[in-house]
């Protein structure tokens, strides 16, 4: 076990995928000699030479449609959008082409790639650096859509994703990236894609959420019930498509009540998608309505304001008392 | 110094002039390879006359006729190793059958059979592209994958002239110039995207020229003369194959719809298209052939009928196929299917409601 954060866990495992598979390789821009703007590749140039960790041309559609066509050959490849927002440059060759690539081939072909990109805000960036995306890929039929929410996590669910057969979209939120650290085993260990974690068990109310607002939610869940008499059950979904229904269903069957938590805007998403499963299979499980605690409908505000734009404490805890009110 | 559009000299490469004549000294292309790309161009416009037929009976669905690019694809894929693989857009019949696809296959694909989509597992040629010019950035990326694997492969890219104005396209030369890589991105100008020409296509005086942008090779060529598309493709695959990335131009015509559903007569004059017909690549290497003294109007004859035979064959296989079953559309979404899929997928046929 070694101390480390969640870029530490994300560069190591991608040296260990890459010694592990010489069929796995890396592309994106600024990722080779600069090692990532992040340094989530820092050193892997120096380590496994230019051919394998590559620096592009400044295209998305090109590094995404590349490795399309380099996954259905047999390689590996890794790529990075720089930030999640640059993606809609390279929706086709996400939603269009990597999604669908078995299925158009009626399973003659499959395209094992990973697009890692880093999202999320509170990091006061330029605009068109911090959206949540997420929600576009949910609705695209053939992709995997994986998102950490601490170091351990990146670890094993990054190398799940390299060694799984179908696309990842693995978005890495980047307030994290350097939060804080945490006890990571050097060793090989795989975390399931497709199954949520339960954080902590809980009787009274389930908060669903994932990636960003995870640590956010358990420090608002830590302070109400240090003060109020009530037991929250926190599940962090990690993969976000497909999603896990077994274990928010059985939760919210036990609780009867649900926030769901993330930065995304509030209209089409994760949060929508989830209210809609809980309506569908556990209505009558419900004592409260569905709450979502998410960003607003709007494009991703300046910096000046987004920490009211984004799901904060007081929104989480006014969220949480307004569905136990009932 | 002004870089100045109009100085930048494009010579088209012809053999053949549209009566058959030579019109430079002959490459070295044996008879028997003079037979096998005319014998190919002849399957390829018979299928092609029978799939538009069997479309207006109804027995196949939307088709996109490639009658009068016959030479630009049966001479750029007769050139082809078999270990190179083609990146196909929805008009590629031509060049897809010599690189191995059968034809019941494309029938199949008409008649919306998932199976339709199989072309990679018998032969490299990639499931038809709809999305104009996606599958530049496929070959570019087949390309790097031949070259770290040293499989010594080129990856040909088929396009038209109206997917030259994509972004991937000109994201792809630039990758393949970039990283040297062995891919060709054959472009056949048929004159018309849909409704819109050439001329209003790009203000380029060619498409060959644009390779020069990327540090790449470019070149024009006559694409109704198939000994010139022919000995152009050996030439650039020679380089792709040494990692430099070339850019061929077909100069051709679209001398029928652009699909079923299209009705060109909205759009373009009929005196185009007849001054087009004169320049028919089959007619122009019929001609030929005979000329050289190893065709005459019996083999021709007989070879239509051969050709016709492999048709039927092929529809009827086809049609002999079990149709795709909808419970089958979840079977190629994930590797494996996660819950919701099964659940979605044992509700089909059953009245039951999926919740």
């Amino acid at each position: 076990m070694t101390l480390m954060t969640m870029i530490e866990a994300i560069n190591l495992t991608l040296k260990k995928e890459m010694e592990r598979d010489n069929k796995v390789i890396c592309l994106g821009e600024d990722i080779g000699k600069n090692g990532g703007v992040f340094r989530a590749t820092d050193g892997l140039q120096a380590h496994f030479g230019e051919e394998r960790v590559v620096d592009t041309p400044i295209a998305e559609s090109a590094i995404v449609g590349a490795a399309v066509g380099m996954a259905t050959r047999g390689l590996r490849p890794v790529a990075e959008i720089q930030f999640l927002g640059f993606i809609y440059e390279a929706m086709d060759q996400m939603a269009a082409q990597a999604a669908r690539i078995r299925f158009r081939s009626a399973g003659t072909l499959q395209a094992p790639m990973v697009v890692r990109s880093p999202f999320g805000g509170g990091v006061r960036t330029p605009e068109l650096h911090s959206d949540s995306l997420e929600g576009l890929f949910l609705h695209s039929p053939g992709l995997k859509v994986v998102m950490p929410s601490s170091a351990y996590d990146a670890k094993g669910l990054l190398a799940a994703a390299i060694r799984d057969n179908d696309p990842v979209l693995f978005l890495e939120p980047m307030k994290l990236y350097r939060a804080f650290k945490e006890e990571v085993p050097e060793e090989d260990y795989l975390i399931e894609i497709g199954k949520a974690n339960v954080l902590q068990e809980g009787e009274d109310l389930t908060i669903i959420t994932y990636g960003p607002t995870v640590p956010l939610v358990k420090n608002v869940v830590n302070q109400l019930e240090a003060s109020e008499n009530i037991s929250i059950e926190i599940i962090d979904l990690r993969t976000i498509s497909p999603i896990d229904e077994e274990t928010i269903l059985a939760s919210v069957q036990k609780t009867g009540r649900a926030v769901i938590v993330h930065e995304a805007v509030k209209t089409g998403g994760a949060g929508a998608e989830i209210s809609a499963l809980i309506n569908e299979k556990a209505l009558f499980h419900l004592t409260a309505p569905i709450i979502r605690v998410t960003g607003f409908d709007t494009p991703y505000p300046v910096p000046s304001v987004e920490d009211d734009w984004l799901p904060n404490a007081t929104r989480i805890g006014q969220g949480i008392k307004e569905v136990l009110s009932h | 110094m002004w870089v100045e559009p109009n100085e930048i000299v494009v010579n088209r490469v012809q053999i053949l002039d549209e009566t058959g004549k030579l019109v430079r000294t002959y490459p070295d292309i044996k008879d028997e390879e003079l037979l096998g790309l005319y014998k190919w161009m002849v399957q390829a416009r018979t299928f092609d006359q029978r799939a538009l037929k069997l479309q207006r009976q109804g027995r196949i669905g939307t088709y996109a006729p490639m009658i009068g690019q016959e030479a630009a694809q049966i001479g750029s894929a007769f050139a082809l190793g078999e270990q190179d693989w083609i990146y196909p857009s929805y008009r590629e019949v031509g060049a897809s059958l010599v690189h191995g696809v059968s034809m019941a296959n494309f029938f199949l694909y008409t008649m919306g059979n998932l199976k339709g989509g199989t072309s990679a597992q018998n032969s490299n040629v990639f499931p038809v592209q709809i999305i104009i010019g996606a599958q530049c950035l496929h070959a570019v990326g087949g390309a790097w994958a031949s070259k770290l694997q040293n499989e010594n492969s080129v990856s040909v890219a088929y396009i038209g002239d109206g997917g030259t104005s994509q972004g991937d396209f000109h994201e792809a030369l630039n990758f393949a110039g970039v990283y040297k890589l062995p891919v060709v991105f054959v472009v056949q100008n048929n004159q018309w995207a849909i409704s819109v020409p050439r001329s209003k296509q790009t203000a380029s005086n060619t498409i060959a020229q644009k390779a020069a942008a990327y540090g790449i090779t470019g070149i024009q060529v006559d694409g109704n003369d198939v000994l010139a598309v022919y000995s152009t493709m050996q030439q650039a695959l020679e380089r792709a194959r040494e990692g430099k990335p070339v850019l061929i131009e077909a100069v051709t015509y679209r001398q029928g719809p652009h699909t079923t559903a299209d009705d060109p007569t909205k759009y373009r004059q009929n005196d185009e298209v007849e001054e087009w017909l004169l320049k028919d690549p089959i007619k122009r290497m019929k001609a030929f052939m005979i000329e050289r003294g190893i065709w005459n109007e019996e083999l021709d004859q007989r070879e239509f009928e051969i050709a016709n035979d492999k048709v039927s064959h092929a529809f009827e296989i086809a049609t002999n196929t079990p149709g795709s079953k909808t419970e089958e559309v979840f079977d190629f979404v994930y590797e494996q299917k996660p819950p919701q899929l099964k659940e979605q997928q044992s509700t089909i046929g059953t009245e039951g409601v999926l919740k």
